[in-house]
């Protein structure tokens, strides 16, 4: 069934398309059957690749929104790029890095759980899942004591920001709004992350998830992934840019 | 399969079945409904506005009381309401209206059918679209009860205003967020279902076109709502968390310079707005031309005209609609340079479009044509979109658009696009594919009485804005620019218009009529009514969970008609007929 894939499809000829859907239906009958194969599909495969297709269409909305974002960060650092200098020197860049290393540990972990569910080895997938939840909640640890230590000194954008570093002007605070919008949006998404693989924990552990049809863990996966990488960029974007002057 | 779905079918609760429905064609339905309200809901707030424009300062009579001392005391509107209104109106109407009743509504319904699909890819996803736009249009709806009313900062919502206005803007992103979400998660799964669910034998250039048209529509919601969501997240962070992503520094609010932190920039809300509204504006014109299509196809008993060149070019106007949307932005001084680059994308998106459009045209060349009541609306709808589209190109160049720029000429524009353009396909589409979805034929007299009222009244409300809009007279105002000099001699014409206006919504009411009392008649539709080739007609009408009783296979391209080979004058995609050459995929 090695040319199903989407692409393939595309461009596939009308017959090809023919003959593989007289075959698939005929078997339409027992796949309704089948555990875990939803009754609008006709085979594991086809249910595979659009859950897949979906999943990617998701994240290139992701990437649209967060692109959004950056777009804003561009052209504020262009305008303002001493002032963004000055304000990021004042973010520790070793816990930056701490939670950079975390969040790629929990990225490892994810392989694990995925790896896992292609093996059918669930007890490997709830310890993956597990380990994924520790390194995503020490993350989110790290960053709640990083938004305190700038609430007690007064680096949160509003009435009561104050600014004692070099005179590099107002701009500084648009600095912060960025940084807390940027690193609160990727906070949400981890916590969204987390709360989804709380709720997989109990399927896993009772089997759900087979090698045959693990769709939802890998497709979990991707997301996982993505938040990762959100965060590569956000590291360097707004730790390191003050190193460089 | 069908007696398995069936069993299953039966099993389902009364609130599962039409409520919290997975059905795709419940979910249809679903949008269709609540779209109609809000359009309904949106007109009603334009009508008193134009009661305001046509009657400066004077008082509404009867209905002017109910609206409360703070909207309306003793039946005078108050400005802050009349912008309420007006932002309201625009925001209802684009995305809480026409969006969902074309994309959430009419793809829904339509497209698993059109590509022989027992569901949509993802129905659980499917039932969540739905109801985030429920949310939506209920914290939309909720805002006009708030302290100080709902949003009144135009439904572009620019800052700073917006970033100062009262917390029914607050109210107003929020439901923006819950909106663009029910927005994203249709798109991702329109696309998967048509790339994964076709029936065996559907290949890409056997689609009928208004699967293609919700093809591209599609990619146009998934790649331009994000950055509005973004863009409404840091506008939400502004007004509750007091940053300043788009507050100017210095902002004088009330003769008082602003004691809110500056460094922000408005422009840069305007350009990731309109990177969404631009996009959007094929949102809402793509689904109406892919029903244009359909109807005019089987009405004229021909094959479309140029159905590739009509694909080629839709795939076009997605992409280019992504690299035009500072055009509405010639007066905000980014440049002339800026200005060359998007004028010239302007000029290009029309060729595409035009290129629609004349096919569509010369469809119709030595058809016999039916005039049905579809037939009708998508007829009209080709001179309105004409009108609506060459008037829009003086406003696509910077040098004419310096003069033209927010006066009513725009309104006039962009209306005859949505309005006798989009919503003429609406109907099109309603009256064509009610028999499907009920089993039951709408009215033709009734629906005679529907168009021909509506055509006229149409024309008598935008063609006047045009003259007004060419005398200089501005959008926006109160009083419809009574105290300004230079548009004394325009103004006579509010009056034409708002009498239009209220005229239009004496001729919706043959529709609802028509649309409700067919319900009760019996269901002597039939599968095929309209003699048609597309894939949706293979089901029975209406279509049962799992919508094929047998799933079909698709032996030739979508619009067979007047086959010189075939005795019917039809020949459908899912009859195997020996007579015909399979392969003879010529449209």
């Amino acid at each position: 069934m090695s040319n199903t894939s989407p692409w393939n499809d595309l461009i596939g000829t009308p017959d090809q398309k023919h003959e593989e859907g007289i075959v698939v239906s005929d078997s339409h009958a027992e796949a309704t059957h089948q555990p875990g194969l939803a009754h609008h599909f006709e085979s594991y495969e086809q249910q595979k690749e659009s859950s897949f297709l979906g999943m990617w269409l998701f994240l290139v909305q992701e990437v649209m929104f967060f692109g959004g974002i950056f777009c804003c960060y561009v052209i504020y650092r262009s305008l303002y790029g001493e002032a963004f200098a000055a304000a990021s020197r004042e973010l520790n860049v070793f816990i930056g890095a701490l939670n950079t290393t975390v969040l790629l540990f929990s990225s490892f972990t994810m392989v694990v759980a995925v790896n896992a569910a292609k093996q059918g080895n669930r007890k490997w997938i709830v310890y993956g899942l597990l380990l994924t939840i520790l390194f995503g909640g020490i993350f989110l640890g790290v960053k709640y004591f990083e938004y305190s230590a700038k609430w007690e000194h007064n680096l949160v954008p509003g009435p009561n920001f104050e600014w004692h570093g070099d005179d590099v002007g107002r701009p500084v605070e648009i600095f912060y709004c960025l940084y807390f919008g940027m690193t609160g949006m990727h906070a949400l998404h981890m916590v969204v992350g987390i709360g989804i693989m709380l709720w997989m924990l109990r399927p896993a552990w009772r089997g759900k998830w087979t090698p045959e049809n693990h769709n939802f863990v890998e497709g979990f996966g991707l997301y996982w992934h993505f938040v990762d990488i959100v965060w590569i960029f956000l590291f360097p974007f707004l730790y390191l840019i003050g190193l460089a002057t | 399969m069908s007696d398995h779905e069936h069993e299953h079918h039966e099993e389902l609760s009364f609130w599962r079945k039409y409520v919290f429905s997975t059905d795709h064609k419940v979910i249809g339905i679903q949008y269709t409904v609540t779209a109609l309200f809000f359009l309904f809901f949106g007109f009603c707030l334009m009508m008193l506005m134009r009661w305001q424009l046509a009657f400066p300062g004077k008082a509404l009579p009867i209905i002017g009381a109910l609206f409360g001392a703070d909207r309306m005391p003793d039946g005078i509107m108050l400005p802050e309401f009349y912008n309420q209104l007006g932002a309201m109106h625009g925001t209802i109407m684009v995305f809480m209206g026409v969006v969902p009743l074309a994309v959430g509504g009419f793809g829904n319904f339509v497209v698993p059918l059109q590509i022989g699909a027992p569901d949509m890819t993802f129905p659980r996803l499917n039932m969540l679209s739905y109801w985030c736009y429920f949310v939506g249009g209920v914290i939309m709806f909720a805002s006009f009860f708030v302290p100080g009313g709902a949003a009144q900062s135009g439904w572009t919502s620019y800052p700073p205003l917006s970033d100062i206005a009262p917390s029914g803007q607050t109210w107003w992103l929020m439901g923006m967020m819950a909106l663009i979400f029910s927005s994203l998660l249709g798109a991702i799964n329109f696309i998967t279902t048509i790339i994964q669910l076709r029936a065996p034998g559907l290949t890409f250039f056997r689609f009928p076109f208004f699967v293609w048209a919700q093809f591209v529509t599609s990619f146009l919601l998934l790649l331009a709502f994000p950055p509005l969501q973004a863009a409404s997240f840091f506008q939400l962070m502004d007004r509750v968390f007091g940053t300043s992503f788009f507050m100017p520094e210095g902002l004088v609010i009330s003769g008082q310079l602003s004691e809110a932190t500056g460094g922000g920039s408005p422009i840069l809300w305007q350009h990731l707005f309109w990177f969404l509204a631009h996009p959007e504006v094929y949102v809402l014109i793509l689904p109406a031309l892919g029903i244009v299509a359909e109807v005019i196809a089987n009405n004229t008993r021909r094959p479309l005209w140029g159905y590739k060149s009509m694909v080629y070019s839709l795939i076009f106007l997605g992409f280019m609609s992504f690299i035009v949307w500072a055009h509405h932005m010639f007066l905000t001084g980014m440049g002339s340079a800026m200005s060359a680059f998007f004028q010239t994308t302007t000029m290009i998106i029309s060729i595409p479009s035009v290129i629609i459009l004349t096919a569509l045209i010369l469809s119709l060349w030595g058809g016999s044509i039916r005039f049905t009541t579809p037939m009708l609306f998508a007829l009209a709808f080709l001179p309105m979109f004409g009108i609506g589209g060459l008037t829009g190109l003086p406003l696509g160049l910077a040098s004419t658009d310096i003069h033209l720029h927010d006066t009513y000429y725009v309104i006039g524009h962009f209306h005859y696009v949505v309005a006798p353009g989009t919503l003429f396909a609406m109907f099109a589409g309603i009256y064509y594919w009610y028999p499907k979805a009920t089993g039951r034929k709408m009215s033709d007299f009734l629906g005679k009485l529907h168009f021909w009222p509506s055509l006229i009244f149409m024309n008598g409300i935008f063609m006047p804005m045009m003259i007004q809009g060419l005398a200089g007279m501005q959008r926006r105002l109160y009083d419809g620019g009574e105290i300004y000099a230079h548009t004394q001699t325009a103004l006579h014409w509010h009056k034409v218009i708002s009498i239009s206006a209220w005229g239009l919504a004496l001729a919706q009411i043959p529709f609802i009529i028509n649309f409700f009392a067919s319900l009760r008649k019996p269901k002597t539709a039939g599968d095929n009514p309209w003699h048609s080739t597309t894939l949706e007609w293979a089901a029975p009408s209406p279509p049962p969970h799992g919508n094929f009783t047998e799933l079909p296979t698709v032996y030739r391209a979508a619009y067979e008609y007047s086959h010189p080979d075939h005795d019917e004058d039809y020949l459908p995609q899912f009859q195997a007929d020996a007579q015909a050459k399979p392969a003879a995929a010529t449209p």
